[in-house]
């Protein structure tokens, strides 16, 4: 029998949620043993190459090629997962969605007190630059999410309890500690 | 019928208690939790927040403005109440701003613990994302309408344990806020980093500077147990 | 220029006796003087009446006629209400946006006009309706805004435009509300008995609210009676904001006799000596002539000291006039903004027959029970009983707009059927029947045979009849606007809710909605239906809760299959800020 098929993708955060990940220690073997990985920034693997399972995804959407890729995840999945704060609030990036995105880019770019002179500053257009999107998104607001695992990370215990859980089939219920918004 | 003592029953449960309490006072007295937000013990009720809301009789009311009275019976921990319950929590996660991650409150944020205790996972309500004031003129005291979830416990605080009028209300429906006695900010009212209105704020809306962090994460008022279990370990009076 | 208003409002505040009870008349005052209350006003006023200016801030923010900046000399508020909307008030708006070259909530260059928008004004049967500096005007159309704004400026008075004229549309009288009355018969009548034995004559006729919720009047006067307090208080709800109600508006203009008959005997029988009359901001043009038949009636010994001779019953009334707050229609609302307050609502209990006015026992009676009060007293309770149905006894004067032939208001027997009225009305191919105003129930075809009466279809007054052409959802979807304007804002569920409400429903409506957003929407109408403190928020999912399950193919029909991406989500719509920010294409990503 196939293992299970499990992929992991990041948005817009700051790569804690997989180091959480990783943070099951020894776990990592059995973890192994239990599934195969595809697309992940764990093994590097950059597309889809067989419909995956379970998908893991960690970030906000703040951009088109964050939301292209989550797409994606949401084709291949059969479950995904959004875990934490990002991905579930748009977190800490999601700031900006209080001011004007526009606003927010001439303040770093133009105006703000570390441009260089009056002037000199642009706002970057390369076209291989992502597009910044009007705010930043939580996934499900753009995809269908079909479970949440809060925290800042979530707790290795958190994301291997939950994830074995989904493996076996049996209903998430997570311990009163393992669920923190922060 | 006698006059001192009231007895009805809530889930079941029969509660005994002197008949000018509110059906939340009895509850606590009887170490039965009602979940709550803007209610707190020694300030007069606020009827905001509605999540101490239970039925008496099959009607909802609110318990920390309904008195008991002799017969009545409770409902509280019923999954439908915890469900409307847990859905006004997420209506405030998405109407304010709220940076868990970032918040030198969190762990002792009683929205936050409240949030974790009716096992909302994470709001998906629409975010409003509406810009709020930063009131940071006081010396030592800060106001983040960005957390503000307008429980009014600190308008009550000021009027009924300071004796002031620091704190007050502003504009109507989803435009309301938290204003303050002057035309310019905390700086120029007579509030303190002491007064008893800068300690019962249940969110980091109210804070006093310099003190954010001072607790490590684990060792934080609702880290290990949900807010509530501090009522329901309680010793039942006999 | 601060010296200049000092005075001024010091002498404004002198005139309510620098009593605090009295702040929303004082800054009623100020706002006619100075057009509006700035910060440093609302300040000087606090330090006037020695109270907190964060108290003052709170009553000044809440209310819509009390600006805190400066407006145009003459402001215009367009009532954008559902039936306005529906008889063309959008095409009036945008004339008036072309006229004055201003968008609505802005103000013209040379500060001769601001343009608003404002809820229903109780003159739905003539709309599309605006109100100009206070001043009604009816029946506009989309030509006549360009005549009007030169003849404000030529300065013509408003009252003088030939839009200004409100039309009485009594359509049908019945035999309580609408009958010759003998000035004093019915005080004569009461006085004659205890008050004890006026309640029971009020408790014979089977009396109910008027205001829809149908509470026995004797009961309520009873209740208020029986309390141990020297002071009592009576008031007349005249706030009458439900969407489509305008039946006060015709009982004011043209029975004011009845109703201050009604409030007198009232006063009489719980023993008050107060008597207010709540009556909305946007009735304002009513007030002179109500003071004028008060002057009467204390000529007349009908009022103020030993009434009709009676040694030691003493009783006035004063009006109050609102500041443009639906909410305040909520009796302990209303009572909380007639003692100077913010209208928030209060928590029950305690009653207002209890705690009202002032804390001490007040019964809050609408306009029209009041009426049938005075009508009991004169004709007897027996004979009241026998008009209507067993539970609902009586006439019901009935507030009708949308589309039909002839809207107006209708004096009808209780117990008449959605069918009936409709034919009354002349009303072909209809959608929907809206009984209630906007919290109350859309009534679709199937239940046309339903009764007005408190037992199956109790309102207020209001009925708003929706053709077949008509989009039913997207005025269902203004009705939530509405509600959102007019939430007072104290409790989470109605506050945050009706926001978050209509953000749901407007994705279904955009056709991006799933089986899910249904749900969702559900469960957030439900909460709001459950939690709220009061009728408004309780009231305020209806027009989806009464909708979304007899006019459920109206939902499907938008409704899309969900394929995991969110129709919500517009990725081309998201980038568009960023792409303009950074002086790119389209085309040139990627």
């Amino acid at each position: 029998m196939s293992k299970p098929v499990v992929a992991t993708g990041h948005f817009t955060g700051c790569f804690g949620c997989h180091m959480s990940i990783l943070d099951i220690d020894e776990r990592i073997l059995d973890l192994v043993e239990l599934v195969e990985f595809n697309k992940s920034p764990i093994n590097d693997i950059k597309h889809f190459t067989k419909p995956v399972d379970i998908g893991i995804i960690e970030g906000g959407i703040s951009n088109d090629e964050n939301a292209e890729i989550l797409m994606e995840f949401r084709k291949h999945c059969k479950i995904l997962v959004a875990i934490g704060a990002c991905a579930l609030t748009g977190g800490v990036p999601s700031m900006r969605n209080l001011v004007p995105l526009k606003e927010c880019l001439e303040e770093a770019y133009l105006n703000g007190p570390t441009v260089k002179s009056e002037n000199t500053g642009i706002i970057p257009n390369d076209p291989d630059i992502p597009v910044l999107l009007d705010k930043v998104y939580p996934c499900h607001e753009v995809v269908k999410i079909d479970y949440f695992l809060p925290g800042c990370p979530p707790s290795a215990d958190t994301i291997w309890n939950a994830l074995v859980a989904l493996l076996k089939g049996e209903p998430l219920n997570l311990d009163y500690e393992l669920i923190k918004y922060d | 019928m006698s006059t001192n003592v009231v007895t009805f029953t809530i889930d079941g449960v029969e509660v005994k208690s002197a008949p000018d309490k509110t059906i939340i006072q009895a509850a606590d007295d009887a170490g039965i939790y009602i979940p709550r937000l803007c209610y707190l013990k020694d300030l007069p009720p606020g009827g905001h927040c509605r999540v101490c809301t239970v039925k008496v009789n099959g009607r909802p009311v609110n318990s920390c403005t309904y008195p008991v009275a002799e017969g009545i019976v409770v409902e509280n921990d019923t999954e439908e109440l915890n469900s409307f319950r847990r859905n006004i929590i997420e209506m405030l996660f998405v109407e304010g701003n709220h940076f868990c991650p970032s918040c030198e409150v969190a762990g002792k944020c009683e929205l936050q613990a409240l949030a974790y205790r009716l096992g909302l996972l994470t709001p998906q309500m629409p975010y409003l994302y509406a810009q709020k004031e930063l009131d940071a003129t006081h010396p030592d005291v800060y106001l983040d309408r960005n957390r503000c979830v307008l429980c009014g416990r600190c308008v009550r605080a000021s009027i009924h344990l300071d004796k002031k009028n620091v704190f007050g209300f502003e504009n109507r429906g989803i435009n309301m806020r938290i204003s303050v006695n002057s035309n310019d900010g905390l700086k120029d009212t007579d509030l303190t980093k002491d007064d008893k209105a800068m300690s019962v704020c249940p969110t980091g809306c109210l804070v006093v500077k310099r003190q954010g962090y001072l607790t490590p994460v684990g060792k934080r008022l609702y880290d290990k147990k949900p807010i509530g279990s501090e009522i329901e370990t309680k010793t039942v009076k006999s | 220029m601060t010296h200049h208003y000092r005075e001024q409002i010091k002498n404004i505040a002198n005139k309510y006796g620098n009593d605090r009870g009295y702040l929303m008349n004082i800054a009623q005052d100020i706002v006619k003087e100075f057009g509006y209350i700035s910060d440093e006003m609302v300040a000087h006023v606090a330090e006037i009446l020695n109270i907190p200016m964060v108290q003052v801030r709170d009553m000044v923010s809440f209310y819509s006629f009390l600006p805190r900046k400066p407006l145009g000399k003459n402001v215009i508020r367009l009532s954008n209400a559902v039936i306005e909307r529906m008889k063309g008030a959008d095409e009036v708006g945008k004339a008036f946006e072309k006229e004055l070259g201003i968008s609505f909530g802005e103000t013209t260059k040379d500060n001769l006009f601001t343009l608003l928008h404002t809820a229903c004004i109780g003159l739905s049967d003539q709309a599309p309706g605006a109100l100009i500096n206070n001043v009604p005007l009816t029946n506009l159309k989309p030509a006549d805004v360009p005549q009007i704004i030169r003849d404000i400026k030529a300065g013509k008075n408003v009252s003088d435009l030939p839009q200004a004229r409100v039309l009485l549309n009594l359509k049908k009288e019945g035999e309580v509300i609408c009958a010759p009355l003998e000035s004093g018969q019915a005080i004569r009548n009461a006085l004659n008995m205890k008050p004890e034995e006026v309640i029971a004559e009020i408790n014979k006729s089977r009396l109910r609210g008027r205001g829809g919720a149908g509470f026995p009047t004797a009961m309520k006067w009873d209740f208020c009676r029986k309390q141990k307090s020297p002071i009592r208080y009576l008031i007349c709800n005249a706030d009458e904001g439900e969407p489509g109600t305008f039946k006060d508006r015709v009982i004011l203009t043209e029975y004011p006799d009845l109703v201050f008959e009604g409030m007198t005997i009232a006063g009489y029988a719980i023993g008050a000596k107060e008597g207010i009359m709540y009556l909305r901001g946007e009735y304002a043009y009513l007030l002179d002539n109500l003071e004028k038949v008060l002057a009467k009636r204390r000529h007349l010994g009908l009022l103020g000291e030993n009434i009709c001779g009676r040694e030691g019953f003493s009783f006035d009334i004063r009006i109050q006039l609102g500041a443009g707050a639906y909410v305040c229609g909520e009796e302990s609302a209303l009572i909380e903004s007639a003692e100077g307050k913010r209208g928030a609502p209060r928590d029950r209990p305690p009653f207002p027959v209890q705690k009202g006015y002032k804390n001490e026992p007040t019964s809050v009676n609408n306009v029209e029970t009041l009426c049938c009060a005075a009508r009991i007293l004169e004709k007897g309770g027996e004979w009241f009983a026998k008009i209507g149905t067993k539970d609902s006894t009586g006439t019901k004067m009935l507030s009708v707009s949308g589309d039909c032939e002839h809207p107006g208001v209708y004096e009808v027997e209780y117990g008449i059927t959605i069918e009936n009225l409709l034919e009354l009305v002349g009303a072909k191919d209809t959608q929907a029947v809206q009984v209630g105003g906007a919290s109350g129930k859309c009534v679709a075809p199937k239940d046309f045979g339903r009764r007005i009466s408190f037992e199956d279809l109790p309102t207020g007054g209001s009925i708003m009849i929706f053709g077949k052409n008509r989009d039913l959802l997207e005025c269902m979807h203004q009705f939530i606007e509405f509600f959102i304007e007019e939430s007072c804002g104290w409790c989470v569920p109605c506050r945050a809710g009706t926001t978050l409400l209509e953000k749901k429903f407007r994705q279904i409506l955009d056709g991006k909605g799933t089986v899910q957003s249904l749900a969702e929407l559900r469960r957030i109408a439900q909460t709001v239906k459950a939690m709220s403190r009061c009728g408004l928020g309780q009231t305020s999912a209806n027009p989806v809760l009464t909708t979304i399950y007899d006019f459920a193919d109206l939902y499907a029909e938008r409704i899309k299959e969900e394929d995991g991406k969110l129709l919500t989500f517009d990725l081309q719509k998201a980038m568009k800020v960023g792409i303009e920010a950074s002086g790119r294409t389209m085309e040139g990503v990627k």
